[in-house]
């Protein structure tokens, strides 16, 4: 699945983008949060407030009990500020 | 049949009496338009820009999806948002909101609906540049803005 990085999110993994492939144990998205975190320092610091985290598949919002089975497109963010 | 909002996100600025008179030309049955524009402030000159991210695709989808919404429960004759990305220096607008309805408290309370919605639901985030050059800090939420959605 392509992963996307918004905001201070993207600035602290230092990537806007990437493809990956959660292990199968991984199944919603509070699961892969806790899965980003492992990849290294850089998501660690990230993640490191999962409660702050905003997220969405395939461009919708969801909580973090939501599965990820067959998603395309998982973004990652903090709070938004539009308007 | 349904009516279909006019939802644009773009980088350049957009001209908030020209997107109200797009929906009011030629109309005779409009008796409200309420147009909302929002600005970039200085913060007392501490601030020189606001950089607006976005989330290309779900900017929009969003939006319109907020805009469905509004008009499922507001009998509206014609409804526009237009939010931009981007550099954005204070004084100048950040979003638009125009509502049309025959009856004013139709227009007003939709207006203030979706900018509601849009603050704390549409995928923008604005950092500052500071006025001595400095690169300044994402925008925080505010707790009134989430408070702001618990009247709807």
């Amino acid at each position: 699945m392509r992963a996307l990085y918004f905001a201070w999110v993207r600035e602290r993994i230092g990537k806007a983008e990437e493809e990956l492939t959660p292990p199968p144990e991984v199944t919603t998205i509070g699961g892969m949060i806790d899965w980003l975190k492992t990849r290294g320092e850089e998501y660690a610091y990230a993640f490191e407030n999962a409660r702050s985290i905003r997220a969405a598949i395939d461009r919708a919002h969801v909580k973090h009990d939501a599965p990820i089975s067959g998603a395309r497109e998982v973004a990652f963010f903090p709070p938004m500020t539009g308007g | 049949m349904g009516l279909q909002p006019t939802i644009r996100v773009q980088r350049e600025p957009f001209n908030a009496a020209a997107e109200a008179e797009a929906l009011t030309a030629g109309r005779t049955d409009i008796g409200a338009v309420v147009t909302f524009t929002g600005l970039c402030r200085d913060e007392g000159g501490r601030l020189a820009e606001l950089d607006l991210e976005h989330y290309p695709g779900m900017a929009e989808t969003e939006i319109g999806r907020v805009a469905d919404e509004t008009l499922r429960r507001w009998p509206l004759h014609g409804l526009a948002v237009v939010h931009r990305y981007g550099p954005i220096r204070p004084g100048e607008p950040i979003v638009l909101v125009v509502t049309t309805s025959s009856h004013r408290m139709a227009a007003f309370e939709a207006a203030e609906f979706l900018m509601d919605y849009l603050k704390s639901n549409a995928p923008f985030w604005k950092k500052e540049l500071l006025a001595e050059g400095a690169e300044g800090d994402w925008v925080d939420t505010k707790p009134e803005d989430e408070h702001a959605l618990a009247r709807w």
